[in-house]
């Protein structure tokens, strides 16, 4: 690791004034990502600002129809929540697939979210269920905030500060992992909401998550696995490495797809 | 230099150290309590499992200076010098949980954070899933899972 300076602000509008006046500041929240990066020489923050003592940064609520986690949330609380769990229990479901249990503890939705790596999953349920990222400076909508591989909307002095998942009708997120890395090979989170069905995946855009148009309008006539019978992927822009090739990512967006309109109807 | 004021296992430790130092360097280098270990250094294999504040995570992948202010317990704290092992720990070496014996810190802290979690009464196949993050290149996890079965009902018995 490259040294760097540690400092540990109680509020968010402290965080946000060391950020803006330090050259190369970066913000640490659970660290499961950016201590391994930094471990590797990847990334060389000249000073690494602790959000752990901010106080209100990991509250679980309901406000209005509306789920509110957050930033500091770590993955283990999301999937523990009794409020999460009675509300959107596929949100649930999905933090409690994140890692293993160590890493639970101490990973966050805020910092996942801010990394965007293109095989986590929080991405695809906040693109599936349309939530609000909510920053110290404005409200982001999905489409806004994620803008490709590891990167987001967020201004240098930005800090992610919560989310607000709309709760849908009916959800579910499934999971294909690398038996490897247990990363998302596909991970496929479907949501029907009142107005409209979104299909997102996570793990093999080449730009991180991404919708699935052709799979939302059949599953909005009909929600159901056979409205997606016939219906396939196109490969173009789909990652490809030694784990699976492109064409076989598009293969399995289809049949997780599948698996997640069953898992929602069940 | 950061100054850090961190319990471990019960004992209050004031240090001033350089922000990089990571959780298991700090307790294997700065306390001499090498009972907690470095497999991969990736955060993948669990060697380092300790409990912080109540809760297992991997001190490789963690700051000292992230857990400035915590309670920290390792496998030197699950019992004192001298005196009987810990349910867990007892239970590893009855049912044969071990063979070389590197995963076994890391193992048993995460088999204590489980039952802290989820109880006494574990079945097979939790114990398996709840064991993702710890890897084992010897036994082929058979007698860990038998042991840590074996410690959660132990654990619930009064001392």
């Amino acid at each position: 690791m490259y040294e760097f300076k540690f400092s540990r602000p109680a509020t968010v509008r402290q965080a946000a004034n060391l950020l803006a006046k330090t050259e190369d500041a970066k913000l640490i929240a659970g660290g499961h990502t950016l201590v391994p990066v930094m471990k590797q020489r990847l990334a060389r923050p000249a000073q690494l600002i602790d959000l752990s003592k901010v106080e209100g940064l990991d509250t679980i609520e309901m406000k209005g129809r509306s789920l509110v986690i957050g930033a500091m949330a770590r993955h283990a609380s999301v999937a523990n929540s009794a409020i999460v769990k009675a509300n959107i229990p596929s949100l649930a479901n999905l933090a409690s697939m994140i890692g293993d249990p160590a890493v639970r503890h101490m990973g966050t939705i805020g910092g996942s979210l801010a990394n965007n790596d293109p095989t986590a999953d929080y991405p695809a349920a906040v693109m599936a269920l349309d939530a609000t990222v909510v920053t110290n400076k404005r409200k982001l909508k999905p489409e806004e905030f994620f803008q490709g591989l590891f990167t987001t909307a967020l201004a240098p002095d930005e800090i992610i500060t919560r989310v607000q998942f709309p709760v849908p009708k009916k959800a579910a997120y499934i999971k294909f992992r690398n038996q490897a890395s247990r990363y998302a090979l596909v991970g496929v989170f479907v949501a029907k909401r009142p107005s409209e069905v979104r299909v997102a995946v996570t793990g093999a855009g080449g730009d991180g998550v991404f919708r699935v148009p052709q799979f939302e309008e059949a599953l909005k006539k009909r929600f159901s696995p056979k409205s997606l019978d016939g219906l396939t992927v196109s490969a173009d822009g789909l990652n490809s490495d030694l784990h699976g090739s492109a064409e076989y990512r598009a293969h399995l967006i289809g049949v997780i797809a599948r698996r997640a309109v069953e898992a929602a109807n069940a | 230099m950061a100054k850090v004021s961190i319990t471990v296992n019960g004992t209050v430790h004031s240090a001033n150290i350089d922000p990089r130092t990571l959780l298991v360097q700090f307790l294997r280098e700065n306390l001499r309590l090498t009972g907690t270990h470095v497999g991969c250094d990736t955060s993948q294999c669990g060697a380092c499992v300790v409990h912080v504040n109540g809760k297992a995570v991997k001190s490789c992948t963690t700051l000292t200076v992230m857990a400035d202010g915590a309670d920290v317990l390792t496998i030197e704290g699950l019992a004192a010098d001298g005196a009987p092992l810990h349910p867990m720990q007892e239970a590893f070496r009855e049912n044969h949980g071990l063979q070389c014996g590197f995963c076994t810190p890391g193992m048993i802290m995460t088999a204590v954070d489980l039952v802290n979690r989820k109880g006494h009464d574990l079945d097979d196949h939790t114990i398996r899933e709840e064991l993702e993050g710890n890897l084992c290149r010897c036994t082929g996890y058979h007698n860990i899972v038998k042991s840590i079965a074996a410690g959660a009902k132990a654990m619930a018995k009064p001392a």
